[in-house]
């Protein structure tokens, strides 16, 4: 018998990055500029405070929503870092990963046919899981010219009568585009006019480079009540394996996602949570050391890839640069495939986080500076062949 | 922040005249991590001029900041005969001097590496290296002890070294990231 799978899971397509990923994991001797990772192991002290819990037998569920101590913690961190006060016992859960409180909220949210819009380029899980919460994807397409920022008016001419949810991840994976207080501030207002909940995934935030500020705009007046706020600590605290994101939103919300969080998961994995409280109490020097170097890593990337002849702003936020190739006069996918071929250097082609992405493609630069430079030396090759025979 | 700025000389360049302590600080950093670090290099991850890496490294050399560069020997590879002790040595203060005078008059034999004034139950700590153990010994025996100030010596011989100057020596394993994720 063949089994028949649901239309709406059966019609979502592979992810392009799962397709690249494929092919280069039948090479060898492959530098991997595509990994979406940090390449730094988990701080120590907090892989010892996880190591220290499980001497003492905490192996058990935890409270649906999470720990009580570390719902505690969250609240405070979030309070000092980003400014939003949220009750720890009633607004926060603590989830498998942002992606599993993405879909909790948008399955919490959308009645079948609602309308959810988010900028693009954009992480690649946005538009499949408003699918399968049987909402309607909507992108917003942003343009390279703006820094990939969202803009007001391109929001306000996105919104229709179904729009219910705004999706936005700032800093953006892959462009590493930031927002400005004020340009979140005229987001805002047209969030507010139409009623629209807006779910932010700032799980980059304290990947924020030159000593800028990250604001959230769950911060800004009247948003607290419309917002989910989502973060967690894999992407600055280098704890992706330990699985935990977390999200605070008005009780009735954090209540709805509870229930289905609870019936699909039960808990987040509690050595996850454990390592987690010592993460956000005690782990700003790490953060601080790993940004540090990020941004050291950022600025000589940024300076290879413009020497090559790439146009490539320097991100102010993430761990990608998101360089534009068209100048090479291949398509993303074109670039991407060759330079791994030719060069066995990998990168992400733009297109993989949306039809907005041609014409760029996506360096990380959470690899080690020895790998980034010879990737840089076997590109600039690249480029340099590619440009030459250009018809 | 307020930023605070070093004196920087003129760069026949005509780069900057000074250079943001913080990049300073930076600078540092990278040659603690790595001293053979190309300058190219350095100056790509700070978004300086090669110059300006250069002429701040010559400044912290002339000015006594950075001190010498060295090679980190993994003994258990090389030259294994080699001892090395770390000796507590409690001595008799100077009216004049307290600690000073004794201490470089021990720092100034060939064998120690390291002199550290210490607090506690001593007074100086002190890292020794010989060729192997029977130096090791006269060296402690007929040198260090036979100092007068020197009241007792307590002399701990390295068994294995796990970590020196911030590198390991058993290293961590390397996790396996996949090639490509989003």
């Amino acid at each position: 018998m063949s089994i028949e799978i649901a239309d709406h899971v059966r019609d979502i397509p592979r992810s392009g990055i799962r397709d690249f990923f494929e092919i280069v994991q039948t090479m060898d001797d492959v530098i991997s500029l595509g990994i979406g990772e940090p390449d730094f192991a988990t701080p120590w002290h907090i892989r010892e405070a996880a190591i220290y819990a499980l001497e003492r037998g905490r192996t058990g569920y935890t409270s649906n929503l999470g720990l009580p101590r570390l719902r505690r913690s969250i609240s405070d961190y979030v309070r000092k870092k980003f400014d939003v006060r949220y009750e720890p016992l009633s607004e926060v859960l603590v989830s498998v990963g942002v992606s599993e409180s993405i879909d909790l909220a948008l399955r919490a949210l959308l009645n079948p046919g609602d309308e959810v819009l988010y900028h693009e380029p954009c992480y690649v899980s946005y538009a499949p899981s408003i699918t399968l919460a049987r909402g309607v994807a909507r992108p917003i397409e942003t343009r390279a010219e703006d820094g990939f920022r969202l803009t007001a008016p391109a929001l306000e001419k996105a919104v229709s009568p179904r729009t219910r949810v705004l999706m936005m991840n700032f800093p953006t994976n892959p462009t590493g585009a930031t927002m400005t207080p004020a340009e979140l501030e005229e987001i805002a207002a047209v969030c507010i006019r139409h009623n629209l909940v807006v779910m932010t995934d700032e799980i980059y935030s304290e990947l924020t480079f030159d000593e800028g500020h990250h604001t959230s705009i769950a911060s800004l007046p009247g948003m607290k009540e419309r917002t989910v706020f989502l973060h967690g600590v894999s992407k600055a605290f280098a704890m992706t394996g330990w699985r935990i994101g977390f999200a605070c939103a008005p009780v009735e919300l954090i209540e709805a996602m509870m229930k289905i969080h609870q019936y699909a998961i039960l808990c987040a994995p509690i050595m996850g949570q454990d390592a987690t409280i010592e993460a956000l109490e005690r782990g700003d020097e790490s953060v601080a050391k790993m940004r540090s170097e990020y941004q050291m890593r950022r600025n000589f990337i940024t300076r290879a890839l413009n020497d090559m002849g790439l146009d490539c702003p320097k991100p102010k936020g993430s761990f990608y640069v998101f360089p534009k190739i068209s100048s090479t006069g291949l398509t993303s996918r074109e670039f991407s495939m060759r330079l791994l071929n030719e060069e066995k250097v990998a990168v992400v082609p733009g297109t993989a986080f949306g039809p907005s992405g041609e014409g760029h493609v996506r360096c990380s630069f959470a690899t080690g500076l020895d790998q980034i430079k010879v990737a840089m030396e076997r590109m600039a090759a690249f480029v340099s062949r590619v440009s030459s025979t250009k018809p | 922040m307020e930023k605070r700025f070093l004196h920087f000389p003129r760069l026949p360049s005509g780069g900057g005249d000074f250079i943001l302590d913080s990049l300073m600080d930076a600078i540092i950093d990278l040659l603690q991590q790595n001293a053979l670090m190309p300058r190219a290099d350095m100056a790509r991850l700070l978004d300086m001029e090669l110059e300006e890496v250069e002429s701040a490294i010559a400044k912290l050399e002339a000015e006594g900041i950075v001190l010498g560069y060295q090679a980190i020997i993994n003994r258990e590879k090389y030259d294994t005969d080699k001892v090395t002790a770390i000796i507590e040595v409690k001595i008799t203060p100077e009216r004049d001097g307290g600690f000073d005078r004794i201490a470089s008059r021990i720092a100034k034999f060939e064998e120690v590496q390291s002199c550290y004034l210490v607090s506690g139950g001593y007074d100086l700590l002190i890292v020794i290296e010989a060729a192997n153990l029977r130096n090791a010994a006269a060296f402690v025996a007929e040198k260090l002890s036979t100092i007068e100030a020197v009241q007792a010596t307590a002399t701990h011989f390295r068994l294995k070294t796990y970590k020196e100057n911030g590198a390991f020596h058993l290293f961590e394993s390397v996790t396996e990231r996949l090639s490509v994720s989003p």
